[in-house]
């Protein structure tokens, strides 16, 4: 199948505009007839929810957490961007589109960055009026901070938990809808297929995780809010029981799969501390506003940094980059770090870790405003490690955080599976081969509330006379089939290898070969190991219990073995980009001084990967065309 | 350092549950609460018994899916942590500890350790939140909020729903939950307009819920892991009083 975005006509500034005049909306007497799945309870899932249940559609809202409050948008923790200019200093939508597109190193989609950047603005005044807290000056009006990647300040927060309190406001108005009966929600479920009749979404069958029923659900469209697949890394940044599984099973059923390779390793999480460990917790990037990084000059330095003077302190950010110092992208910043510590000047105990140091902001701004802007982040440090950052630098390592890639979507949300939308982390245009920070509040809340619902209408106002869709069908009792079929092979298995082992060392492969550096060489080594690994996994793997009631090491399995078939797709595609990009760095593809070298001559497309029955996977390219930007070497130097 | 669980197994909410001995040694001060039961529960699944289930996704405090009573204190021996966030460092070595579910009528077991806590979506269904629909919203400047009021509406609208309050609570009272919900939306312009319909029909829903009431003894600030404080329970009174003063019947 040929791809086509469907980007509408005119100059970027009015492509959004001319594509609201004239896209299909559906009548609110028949909204009510029509029914739609929306899988996953975040900022994207979850505003798409609320938002198409105000309008008046059915909506079944399907999500693994306990309560819609859970989701991991929650532990976003630094801001959303907007393009609101309050601070009058030079900012606006281009200039928001710009940053965006620069940060992702000019392999995002145009037309829907420029979308993004526009309605940003919409955003906050919706926030506000949901009864998010943002932070405000003392006159009353909103204050903002500044991220990584850019320079001016368009980041608004409500202290060092923005995520939680978008989500919360999502979740209020999910639950205003919930009482007014048009949202119905099943949590504690996981979707485990996706049901296509006639070429066109028309359902999920999910597992009742309380109950082990396996359950079949119908509806006009199906829009996924899933979230990234991080976690394939085992140790990452995202929470445990976050996966890939939704959409891997829709690309199984023919959803293209764009950039998968492009994992965001963010530079401010917490190190490794020992072999028990479960996660990676988050230190927000707007801690680099006001933190310095740096690492002691002398190799295997065994001063504690309190004791190291001024001169012996390497600010490598700071010397090799100017411009933008410690803020700069977040991929750099990642990449910067572990050149040095690969250099021999890590600290901590397995020489992990850099520092990010307060000393010069507290001396300038007093404990009091240090605390104010990140009080909850540096209680959150103590925590986890026992120490006071006030006194000590944080000590702090690049974690697997958010997946650029996803579902390849065209301009309506719409992926190659008519009837199935995914928004927020789950697709992919928005930021290409790089996230800037705070971006990703914005595009969860902007896709959910104010992109989805104005274009699954399109699609929708053709279903008005299609009537109930019945689960009573041989697609759905084949999707069913083969759904039980896997749970019971993973409980057969009884072998002697638990999940999380086998997770680990999926991690270890993926974080050594995929991550931050890659060669052909590495890679070649890695889709050899994963096969390796997805043998033994079936063969070996330990899964006790049965399915019918609770059994979290089956849901585990499930997500790991979709886990070990994304892995190598992972591979699969950062060999074929013989190129560096943003996080995709290729070390056989790199400048003199250690930085990206881009090839847009043979690689300014989007890589959107066919399955095709397990053999091998076809490429299929979106190219991208720049009318408004011209393509440089990004630089921050 | 070695450690002995005793922990809460039940098969369902109807079935009766009791405690079972687990023996834990080579564990590490670093280690995590909830890292020491992934390690019991690999184990178990490799002798082919089935896992003790407990709830946890985040695992760095914010979600409010944790939950658990250690040694009698939900979430654990430190004040104001989430169980996701305690770590060995906190036990000695040797030490017995007891592990339960969140106890409380409103939260029936679902299996061992996990609970169901849907009666606090419903008192937020009742009316926690604000009824602007998409698109709704005027300038997000148009309306000042002065900075200490915005900065104690963020106390309030921090919480994390986990329901330490309610397990803490010798009546089982949501009252803490409850109150920072509805200080939350007080205390910010935008949610005045609803603020009298909004106290009562929460405060109903709480005790159509099944949780008790409120007898002021604090206990549940003690343990709230986002420091809500009781100064929430009389806010949520004065403005229950003040809605019931203003009532049109």
């Amino acid at each position: 199948m040929a791809l086509n975005a469907k980007i509408p006509v005119g100059p970027l500034k009015d492509k959004w505009q001319n594509y609201l005049a004239k896209t299909h909306i559906v009548n609110p007497a028949n909204r009510k007839k029509l029914d739609i799945i929306v899988v996953g309870a975040g900022l994207s899932g979850g505003g798409a929810a609320a938002s198409l249940a105000e309008l008046g559609y059915n909506v079944k809202v399907f999500f693994f957490q306990d309560s819609a409050r859970r989701s991991h948008s929650v532990a976003a923790q630094g801001g959303v961007n907007a393009a609101k200019n309050y601070k009058n200093d030079g900012d606006n939508v281009y200039r928001m589109f710009y940053d965006t597109i620069k940060g992702g190193d000019f392999r995002s989609r145009e037309a829907n960055v420029y979308r993004m950047a526009e309605v940003s603005v919409d955003l906050i005044d919706h926030m506000v009026a949901q009864g998010v807290p943002f932070a405000r000056e003392y006159s009353g009006y909103l204050s903002n901070r500044s991220f990584g990647g850019v320079l001016v300040s368009r980041t608004f927060y409500a202290r060092g938990q923005t995520g939680q309190q978008l989500l919360m406001a999502t979740y209020q108005a999910m639950m205003k809808q919930v009482k007014a009966e048009t949202l119905k929600q099943y949590k504690r479920h996981e979707i485990l297929d996706i049901v296509i009749v006639d070429g066109k979404a028309r359902g999920i069958i999910a597992r009742d995780l309380d109950t082990g029923k396996i359950e079949r659900h119908a509806a006009h469209a199906v829009v996924f809010g899933t979230g990234g697949f991080g976690k394939i890394f085992y140790l990452s940044t995202l929470a445990m029981n976050s996966n890939g599984s939704a959409n891997w099973r829709a690309h199984k059923k023919g959803a293209y799969f764009a950039n998968p390779s492009w994992t965001q390793i963010h530079p401010t999480a917490l190190p490794q501390a020992g072999e028990h460990q479960s996660k990676l917790t988050l230190m927000s990037e707007s801690l680099r506003n006001d933190g310095r990084i740096w690492v002691p000059k002398k190799k295997d330095e065994t001063r504690a940094p309190g004791d190291i003077p001024e001169e012996d302190r390497d600010y490598y950010l700071e010397r090799r980059y100017p411009a933008f110092g410690n803020l700069v992208p977040r991929d750099v910043a990642s990449r910067a770090a572990k050149e040095r510590m690969d250099a021999g000047h890590g600290v901590g105990s397995l020489k992990n870790a850099v520092y990010l140091d307060f000393k010069t902001a507290i001396e300038k701004l007093g404990v009091d405003t240090i605390k104010e802007r990140y009080g909850n982040l540096f209680t959150m440090y103590e925590k986890i490690t026992a120490i006071n950052a006030y006194k000590e630098p944080m000590k702090i390592s690049p974690a697997a955080h958010f997946s650029m890639g996803g579902l390849w979507v065209d301009y309506e949300l719409q992926t190659t599976i008519p009837g199935l939308f995914a928004v927020g982390e789950a697709n992919f245009a928005d930021h290409g081969a790089n996230r800037l920070g705070a971006n990703s509040l914005l595009q969860a809340s902007v896709d959910g509330n104010f992109i989805l619902p104005n274009t699954i209408s399109n699609y929708l106002s053709n279903e008005i006379r299609t009537g109930k869709i019945s689960t009573d069908t041989p697609e759905f009792e084949e999707a069913e089939k083969s759904v039980k079929e896997q749970v019971e092979k993973l409980l057969a298995i009884k072998g002697t290898m638990p999940v999380d082992k086998i997770h680990r060392r999926l991690g270890k492969i993926m974080f050594k070969e995929v991550a931050m550096s890659r060669n052909e060489k590495g890679l070649k080594w890695a889709i050899e190991e994963i096969r390796k690994l997805r043998t033994e996994f079936w063969e070996n793997i330990a899964v006790s219990g049965d399915q019918n009631g609770p059994n979290s090491e089956l849901e585990k399995a499930g997500r790991l073995a979709d886990y070990l078939e994304i892995a190598e797709l992972m591979a699969v595609d950062a060999l074929n980009r013989r190129e560096s990009c943003g996080a995709h760095f290729r070390e056989d593809f790199q400048t003199e001084d250690g930085e990206a070298k881009r090839d847009d001559k043979n690689f300014m497309y989007s890589s959107a990967w066919e399955w095709d029955n397990g053999e091998n996977w076809k490429l299929h390219k979106e190219p991208l065309e720049f009318t408004e930007v011209k393509p440089t070497v990004r630089s921050y130097k | 350092m070695k450690l002995t669980l005793k922990i809460w197994r039940q098969e369902n909410a109807k079935s009766k549950g009791k405690m079972v001995t687990y023996k834990m040694s080579d564990l590490s001060e670093d280690m995590s609460f909830l890292e020491m039961l992934d390690v019991l529960n690999q184990s178990l699944a490799i002798k082919g018994e089935r896992v003790i289930e407990f709830d946890h996704d985040c695992r760095e405090g914010i979600c409010g899916q944790c939950s658990l009573v250690i040694n009698g204190q939900a979430h654990g021996p430190e004040s104001h942590y989430t169980t996701c966030q305690t770590h060995l460092r906190s036990f000695k070595d040797g030490d017995t500890l007891f592990v339960e579910p969140f106890r409380a009528n409103s939260f029936p077991v679902i299996r061992d350790l996990k609970v169901d806590r849907s009666s606090m979506d419903k008192i937020i269904q009742a009316g926690g939140y604000i009824s602007s629909f998409t698109g709704m919203a005027p300038e997000a400047n148009a309306i000042p909020i002065h900075h200490d009021i915005a900065e104690s509406a963020f106390d309030s609208a921090a919480c994390i729903g986990c329901g330490a309050c309610v397990a803490t609570c010798k009546n089982s009272s949501a009252a803490l939950f409850v109150s920072a919900k509805i200080s939350h939306l007080a205390k910010l312009p935008q949610g005045k307009v609803e603020r009298e319909e909004r106290v009562q029909w929460m405060v109903n829903a709480h005790d159509n819920e099944g949780f008790g009431s409120c007898s002021n003894t604090g206990a549940c600030a003690m343990v709230c892991p986002q420091e809500v404080q009781l100064i929430d329970i009389t806010r949520m009174n004065y403005e229950y009083n003040r809605a019931v003063c203003h009532s049109k019947e």
